[in-house]
């Protein structure tokens, strides 16, 4: 077991764990932020992708030890007081997600990609979205979507 | 997604706003005008604002009556939750306290006979509660009945030998999953090795190892089939097409693996369990049996959300088995999640067919007859509802064509590798790429082209209701039109123009065709078709399909729907929402559905679940009788307080109103708060209480006759795609140019999520066609067990279809709706095969056309 301090969505959380945790784990079972899901815990998938100090990273490959005294973001922060973070409404508009079990790991690659230097072109979009698996929507609405907040 | 102009999404577009429409050409007019009853309609594109609309509803003192929902593309409720990462899926519920958790020892080995487990350090690991081991299953459980007349002895777990790799030996129990699964490494198990039988061939095989010594052959069950003279048929033809095909194992593997948490009462010998389970709920009979107990003592309950299925999660119920079992053995509620690669090693797969198909021609191309010998590969066992992909195209075993005489034999047969189950299309793959490629190369041998070929063969509208070979009725449709239109979008031919100048510049560039009959709300009669006339006399018929809806106002007007369909990403609640506000004339938001099933609260039919595409059919359907006898018990109790019959009040803008007079109305919050609060006060003959459960069955589906027939589905949708290729000569990659799908699935209730179905099943027919393999090798070890193996389509690698719907409205479901997300599964992979065996001028490429395979191929 050992001590760790991190901050999840602008909460500071100090928590003792397995060294061998994983970091989906903590924040889905010891947190209880189950909204980051795990689709293979092999780091192909990219559903648990959460953003550590403002980068995108699988959740499922990290152990929760790792992320001492960082930030940790996940699909919970996104939405505010005024409503649903704009990736989140575009991707409702454009029926970008069905089962929606992908959804979070995908807005989070999103919110990396909206944080960085714009204007990105669909091929990069597609390029970026290419470590996301989704199996119900064949993608078009997901890149519609990003392209809308992210695009050119 | 492509885009036109926006018109109007009422459902009683006259056919003039059809005619002035770009889309179909003008000689698909002129045969609409003798279509009489079935009359169909191209619907055009366009977006609605969901929100919008709400408001100028909410507004709407107006009295016109405003547009209903359904036909418009609504957004979905579902997504609010789902988009903040607030859904609830298997894994996010902890439903009962104090939960252990499983893990799952499996077999290494494909064949062998157990010899000893020793547990014993498994159980010294602290945090261990117990092992459940082959031998608790043994004495705890009974077989898995199948519909199959066979001693096959398939439990939850090995009894004695295993036959797969993957399949279960024994299960830990322990206080978390971390623990469980050191516990079950420390589980060493001992294997007396069999010999192994990992294909068809070495199933079938004389001197194969027979996996179910009882049995005494891998061959379970074996059916010849023929309707009308085949034989006759076959002697006149001018051209006879004999082609083999293999539709290999893959699976459309959901995002979110299986889950389960399971809990045995020891005083009632009952069970709650809670699984993403999808149905058919038949398998809950079956599980029930498994456990000994009677059906009506195991609960299932889903989440309401499930990430994902596409057929796979049918077969989570032997789990369910599996952790009762461990929790009955050790007194505690279990939990057990799958993780990927268990998925994919020993979850549930398609079905791997070998088809020899031979067709009868007439030198103009009338195809005459169709002799299909189809050997199902079911793995090591046939878990229900297996052998269910065999016999459910049966009744449109000829696709899209006019056939009279066909000859089909059906074998089940198993082998050393992983029970199979429903996979988004089951059946549809399996016979559509063997059909399609035979047309294909007919096509070529009669020097005619594809669409000319296929335009000559297909159901004509004047046909409609149009009753096959085999005994199925295709309730409605305008084929000719359909594929007239996929050819414009695709631009034929031109294509077919550009193609002989790219071949002339050392250019690969191939264009396949595929018409698809979609059939949609299975008969569960038709598997009875696996038993001879004479078995199937002696026992229960079986026939039909149903679905129960339940809806309920509060007393402030709320109104709740609860049924069985275990949506995993369809949009259901959205659609009975749509549903629920047109016919009650309430606003959406004041729509509650619930799509958590649970078979002790929840009305279901064995029926009931998420499989065969019958939601918009029958689901959807099913909601709209429950809804419309809720809206009758309204008009009755506003009857009175309007001075009017009932028959003359009608429900619209959240207010019972007489027709014709709107400004004579009562809200209904009114009439919900007097059902409620003032009982005593209502009408003679008017329930108490605003609740009602409906049942709706559709019609035409009797079990299968004396010969053999059988009406296999309730409603038949139609699709034709073209696949427009390019192969790169030197790497043999294949690039899609271009895609064009066309559908005529009826009446379309959300032309959004008939969209966002088209794509999903098209990526999966495409991954499919170019990439996805179950691999083997020749002792049944799965090669394919994780994401970096098995290749799945990502962003990068899937074209952006030209989609389009015709709607010619279903006349046996009660919104004219027939089922579309299954489709481009069985269209795709036959379109790009046909593409690139046009391309590279091969007679025979297999599916998965990887670069590798094509290669070598190519060079023979
Ligand atoms: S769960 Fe982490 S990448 Fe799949
Ligand atoms: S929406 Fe289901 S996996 Fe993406």
């Amino acid at each position: 077991m050992r001590r760790i301090e991190v901050d999840v969505n602008g909460s500071r959380h100090v928590r003792h764990v397995d060294e061998r945790r994983l970091l989906s784990d903590f924040l889905r079972h010891d947190l209880g932020l189950r909204g980051t899901k795990v689709g293979c815990e092999h780091g192909v998938c990219g559903a648990c992708t959460v953003l550590l100090d403002g980068a995108a990273v699988r959740s499922c490959l990290l152990l929760a030890v790792q992320v001492d005294g960082c930030r940790v973001d996940t699909v919970e922060g996104l939405a505010g007081p005024e409503g649903l973070h704009p990736l989140q409404e575009a991707l409702h508009r454009h029926h970008g997600l069905q089962c929606g079990y992908c959804t979070a790991g995908i807005l989070m690659t999103a919110v990396e990609m909206a944080g960085e230097a714009g204007p990105h072109s669909v091929e990069e979009i597609k390029q970026r979205l290419s470590g996301h698996i989704c199996r119900c929507t064949g993608y078009a609405g997901i890149v519609a979507a990003l392209s809308e907040v992210v695009g050119s | 997604m492509r885009r036109g102009s926006v018109r109007s999404y009422g459902l009683h577009a006259s056919v003039k706003a059809r005619a002035r429409a770009s889309g179909p050409s003008a000689s698909v007019e002129d045969r609409g005008g003798d279509r009489g009853g079935t009359l169909g309609r191209w619907r055009r594109r366009g977006t609605v604002d969901y929100r919008r609309m709400m408001v100028t509803e909410r507004r709407a003192e107006a009295p016109t009556r405003p547009v209903g929902l359904l036909g418009q593309p609504v957004r979905r409720v579902e997504d609010a939750a789902l988009l903040r990462g607030e859904g609830w899926f298997i894994d996010d519920i902890d439903p009962l306290p104090n939960t252990y958790h499983a893990a799952i020892v499996r077999s290494s080995v494909a064949h062998a006979r157990l010899s000893g487990t020793d547990i014993s350090a498994a159980l010294e690991v602290d945090g261990v509660v117990g092992v459940l081991t082959s031998d608790d299953v043994a004495a705890l459980s009974q077989p898995f009945p199948s519909v199959l007349d066979v001693p096959v002895d398939y439990r939850p777990a090995a009894v004695d030998v295993v036959r797969y790799v993957g399949e279960p030996v024994a299960v830990v129990v322990a206080r978390d999953r971390y623990i469980a699964e050191d516990a079950a490494e420390r589980v060493t198990v001992d294997y007396e090795p069999l010999a192994v039988a990992a294909t068809v061939e070495s199933a079938l095989a004389p001197g194969a190892p027979v996996l179910h010594e009882a049995v005494g052959s891998n061959t379970l069950s074996d059916r010849h089939l023929r309707y009308g003279d085949p034989d006759g048929a076959f002697t006149r033809a001018d051209l006879v097409v004999r082609k083999s095909f293999r539709v290999p194992r893959s699976t459309c593997t959901p995002v979110e693996c299986f889950g389960v948490v399971c809990h045995w009462q020891k005083s009632t010998s009952s069970v709650v369990a809670w699984c993403n389970f999808q149905g058919p709920f038949t398998t809950h009979a079956v599980a029930a049996h498994a456990l000994g107990i009677p059906a009506s003592r195991l609960r299932l309950i889903t989440p309401p959300d499930s990430g994902g299925s596409f057929g796979t999660k049918s077969s989570v119920y032997p789990y369910v088995v599996l952790m009762a079992l461990a929790s009955r053995r050790f007194g505690v509620p279990v939990r057990w999640t799958e993780d990927r690669v268990e998925h994919l090693l020993a979850s549930s797969s398609a079905t791997e067919r070998v088809t020899e198909v031979e067709a009868a021609f007439s030198s103009e191309g009338r195809l005459l007859a169709l002799r299909l010998d189809m050997i199902d590969d079911v793995g090591a066992y046939v878990r229900a509802p297996e052998p269910a992909t065999l016999y459910r195209m049966h009744g449109c075993l000829a696709g899209a064509y006019d056939v009279a005489d066909v000859d089909a034999r059906a074998r089940v047969v198993v082998t050393n590798r992983c029970p199979t189950g429903l996979n988004r299309g089951f059946g549809g793959p399996q016979l559509y790429l063997p059909l399609e490629r035979t047309m294909a190369a007919a096509a070529g041998m009669l020097g005619m082209d594809p669409a000319e070929l296929a335009r000559r063969n297909l159901v004509p509208s004047s046909s409609m209701p149009y009753t096959t070979a085999t005994g199925a009725v295709y309730d409605s449709g305008d084929y000719e039109a359909c594929l007239d239109e996929a050819l414009r979008l695709a631009g034929y031919s031109d294509a077919r123009r550009d193609q002989g100048t790219a071949r002339a510049e050392g250019r690969r560039i191939g264009i396949g065709l595929a018409c698809v009959v979609e059939p949609s709300v299975s008969n569960m009669g038709y598997i009875t078709l696996s038993q001879t006339p004479e078995a199937r006399a002696q026992a229960l018929p079986k026939s039909g399909n149903a679905e129960g809806v339940t809806i309920a106002m509060g007393p402030h007007g709320g109104v709740t729907v609860r049924f069985t369909t275990t949506p995993q990403g369809q949009g259901h609640a959205t659609v009975a929402t749509q549903v629920v506000a047109d016919v009650l004339g309430v606003d959406p938001a004041l729509v509650d559905v619930r799509t958590d099933a649970d078979t002790a609260a929840n009305p279901w039919t064995v029926s009931s679940g998420n499989y065969s595409s019958r939601f918009a059919a029958i689901g959807a359907g099913a909601v709209h009788v429950a809804a419309g006898r809720l809206a009758e018990q309204l008009r009755a109790i506003a009857a009175p307080l309007l001075g009017v019959e009932a028959s003359a009040v009608e429900l619209v803008g959240g207010a019972a109103r007489v027709a014709g007079e709107p400004s004579r109305r009562v809200s209904i919050r009114r009439l919900a708060g007097a059902a409620h609060w003032d009982p005593a006060g209502l009408p003679p003959g008017v329930d108490a209480g605003l609740a009602t459960t409906a049942y709706l069955a559709l019609p035409g589906l009797d079990p299968p006759s004396a010969d053999d027939r059988i009406n296999s589905s309730a409603t038949y949708g139609f699709l034709v795609d073209v696949a427009v290729v390019e192969v790169d000569p030197e790497t043999f990659a294949v690039k899609i140019l271009r895609y064009v799908t066309v559908h005529d699935a009826g009446r379309i209730l959300n032309p959004l999520l008939a969209e966002g179905q088209v794509h999903g099943a098209l990526a999966q027919g495409l991954g499919a066609a170019l990439l996805e393999r179950h691999v083997y090798d020749d002792q049944g070890q799965l090669l394919t067990a994780s994401f970096l193996d098995y290749l799945v389509p990502t962003a990068t690698e899937l074209p952006e279809p030209v989609t389009a719907y015709f709607e010619s409205p279903s006349p046996v479901t009660p919104l004219g709706a027939k089922g579309l997300g299954e489709g481009n599964t069985m269209s795709a992979p036959a379109a790009i095969a046909n593409a690139v065996a046009d391309a590279l001028g091969l007679e025979d490429v297999e599916v998965p056309l990887t670069p590798g395979r094509l290669w070598s191929a190519s060079a023979s």
